[in-house]
């Protein structure tokens, strides 16, 4: 009977081993292709990430050489003009949230936000086509840059009431107390003290939309050349990896093998910061 | 002494409400532009746009079923690997793991969630496709060929292949979120079950895991909504032929697909009304997992599970 019982036991510790060697595996699984993709990414782009790279124009078809210097620069000016009509409206929403409306108000606002970050990032492609290309007969800075804003609005109205929720109800009691208006409390005192919650949610949703490529196709749509206009195609980083990607030379293999390094070195080196600028506080902030 | 004047307090609460309301204009301008767009497609194909097969762009005869079915096909396959992936990491991370291994492991899961979908894909075309076409689709075949799911010839780009790059895509999701649900789990739950003598697993299994489940399908759903609209890296890797086949060996095609290939080459009004219903019927079915899958997550009310979400 006892020995039945020490048996029993044992089984039991095997059966709970195995399943933490098990789960173990899984989370091995998980992060190999992080591993992979990185591997690969060092031994076929960076050779081909020299001072080319980032000065010239794509070289013709059939040449050899050329860079991706109007992608990246042309990435950089659609970030800076999502960022213009996208962070005002999600940080200034996420104030709401937070500092007024009603519980009931802000769980059907919140639920709806929620939901528009999981719509696909194609169909904003699609809706902006709809809304500017369509209308204005041509793909533009304009429709890439909104396409993006778009999609970073529910992402930072998120962030930002998060951290302006955690602010201390004394700072604004003390700040109201000693006369100081509502909204000049909430912007010189709340917001401020959540600004680097804040700015963290910022640069995560900069990261994010950065190698989004899906919402360019048809808004922003691509460009061999420098753009000179906010209502010319534009390049970018991603659409340029995507169509290198699939087409049929290896020259251009090569050149995208080289964006997407460079991509993915300036997305890590972003949430690196973050994980700076968090530090101390765990998972409290994002 | 004069009291604070209004009027800044007004402007800018109406400031930050214009602001906040823009979430209910961007569904509404979704919703309008989509279903303005396909206007020309509805009205010419109606419901059979959903049930027929042809896709003829020539001719211009749109059914969307084999997209629709490339769609659920390469997600299930995608669900089928990344679930107990995703909830097995989740109870290592909370549950099984030394402590000290636990906090390298979330970051790693977070860099994996920061890689865009195009460099994935880019990685799928080079390096996983010629891989899975030459060591376990050969083998599949070979053991397992009386099922038609592993027959005939393996070209590389293909069903199974889309539905594992999108495996990839959503395990990040789908393990945070289900590592904040079983955070969220309370202590007592563990301490009860250590009490009767469970061991580690039998407590994670009892008193954890069947105690979240409602969170983890949560969980799972919200990484269903992702893979219906993972777009770029599934397009390179999937094959992109529009067709019904039993085989995963096949190429398929995915309503996102479509959308990202053809949209720029439409070149007649029915041609881009079909395109844009294509979006409409993503988005309805996207919303609706959504909506299912927040139902759930909201009613464990944690913060932190809607905060790993992003």
């Amino acid at each position: 009977m006892g020995f039945e019982r020490a048996d029993n036991h044992t089984w039991r510790k095997i059966k709970s081993a195995l399943a933490s060697g098990s789960a173990f595996v899984s989370a091995i699984l998980v992060i190999a292709p992080l591993g992979l993709v990185f591997f690969y990414l060092l031994i076929n782009g960076i050779t081909s990430v020299n001072w080319d790279f980032f000065t010239k124009l794509p070289a013709p078809v059939g040449e050899v050489g050329g860079g991706m210097a109007n992608a990246i620069v042309g990435s950089l000016e659609l970030l800076a003009l999502a960022g213009a009509i996208g962070i005002p409206v999600g940080v200034l929403g996420g104030v709401y949230f937070a500092e007024y409306g009603s519980a009931r108000i802000n769980s059907v606002l919140r639920f709806l936000a929620d939901v528009l970050n999981g719509i696909p990032s194609i169909t904003w492609g699609v809706v902006v086509y709809g809304l500017i290309v369509l209308r204005f007969k041509s793909f533009s800075v304009l429709a890439g840059g909104l396409a993006l804003a778009l999609i970073m609005i529910p992402l930072i109205l998120r962030t930002t009431e998060e951290v302006v929720l955690l602010v201390p109800n004394g700072y604004r009691e003390a700040s109201l107390a000693l006369g100081v208006s509502r909204w000049k409390t909430i912007v010189h005192i709340v917001m401020k003290t959540a600004s680097k919650g804040i700015i963290t949610g910022i640069l995560l949703a900069l990261a994010r939309i950065g190698g989004e490529t899906a919402p360019l196709l048809f808004t922003a749509f691509g460009n061999r050349f420098w753009t000179h206009s906010l209502t010319q195609p534009i390049a970018a980083l991603p659409l340029q990896i995507f169509t290198y990607a699939i087409s049929p030379y290896d020259d251009w293999h090569r050149q995208a093998w080289a964006g997407a390094l460079v991509l993915v070195t300036g997305i890590f080196c972003v949430n690196i910061l973050v994980r700076f600028l968090t530090r101390g506080r765990g998972a409290q902030v994002v | 002494m004069a009291p604070p004047s209004r009027f800044g307090d007004q402007a800018f609460e109406w400031l930050t409400l214009a602001m906040a309301s823009t979430v209910v204009v961007l569904v509404i301008l979704i919703g309008w532009e989509l279903w303005h767009g396909s206007s020309l497609a509805i009205k010419k194909f109606g419901f059979h746009f959903l049930t027929t097969s042809t896709w003829d762009p020539v001719t211009e005869q749109f059914g969307a079923l084999p997209f629709i079915y490339g769609t659920l096909v390469s997600s299930a396959i995608a669900l089928i690997i990344a679930v107990p992936l995703g909830i097995a990491t989740a109870a290592y991370l909370t549950e099984l793991a030394p402590l000290w291994i636990r906090q390298p492991l979330v970051s790693l899961i977070e860099m994996l969630a920061a890689i865009p979908s195009v460099i994935l894909g880019l990685w799928g075309i080079f390096v996983m496709v010629p891989w899975l076409r030459n060591y376990p689709f050969p083998f599949l075949k070979q053991y397992f060929g009386w099922i038609p799911l592993f027959t005939g010839p393996i070209y590389g780009p293909c069903l199974f292949a889309g539905g594992i790059i999108i495996a990839i895509m959503i395990l990040p999701i789908i393990t945070s979120v289900s590592r904040e649900i079983l955070r969220s789990v309370p202590n007592l739950q563990r301490e009860a079950a250590y009490a009767l003598g469970a061991t580690r697993w039998e407590a994670t299994r009892i008193a954890v895991l069947s105690y979240a489940k409602k969170g983890l399908l949560g969980a799972v759903i919200l990484g269903l909504g992702r893979a219906l609209g993972e777009t770029l890296a599934v397009t390179m890797v999937i094959g992109n032929t529009p067709q019904i086949v039993a085989s995963l060996f096949k190429p398929g095609y995915t309503l996102a697909s479509v959308l990202a290939n053809e949209f720029t080459e439409a070149t007649t009004d029915t041609y881009l009304g079909a395109l844009f219903e294509i979006g409409l019927v993503l988005f309805g079915i996207t919303i609706l997992v959504n909506l299912l899958a927040q139902l759930l997550l909201r009613t464990i009310a944690t913060t932190s599970a809607t905060r790993a979400v992003q």
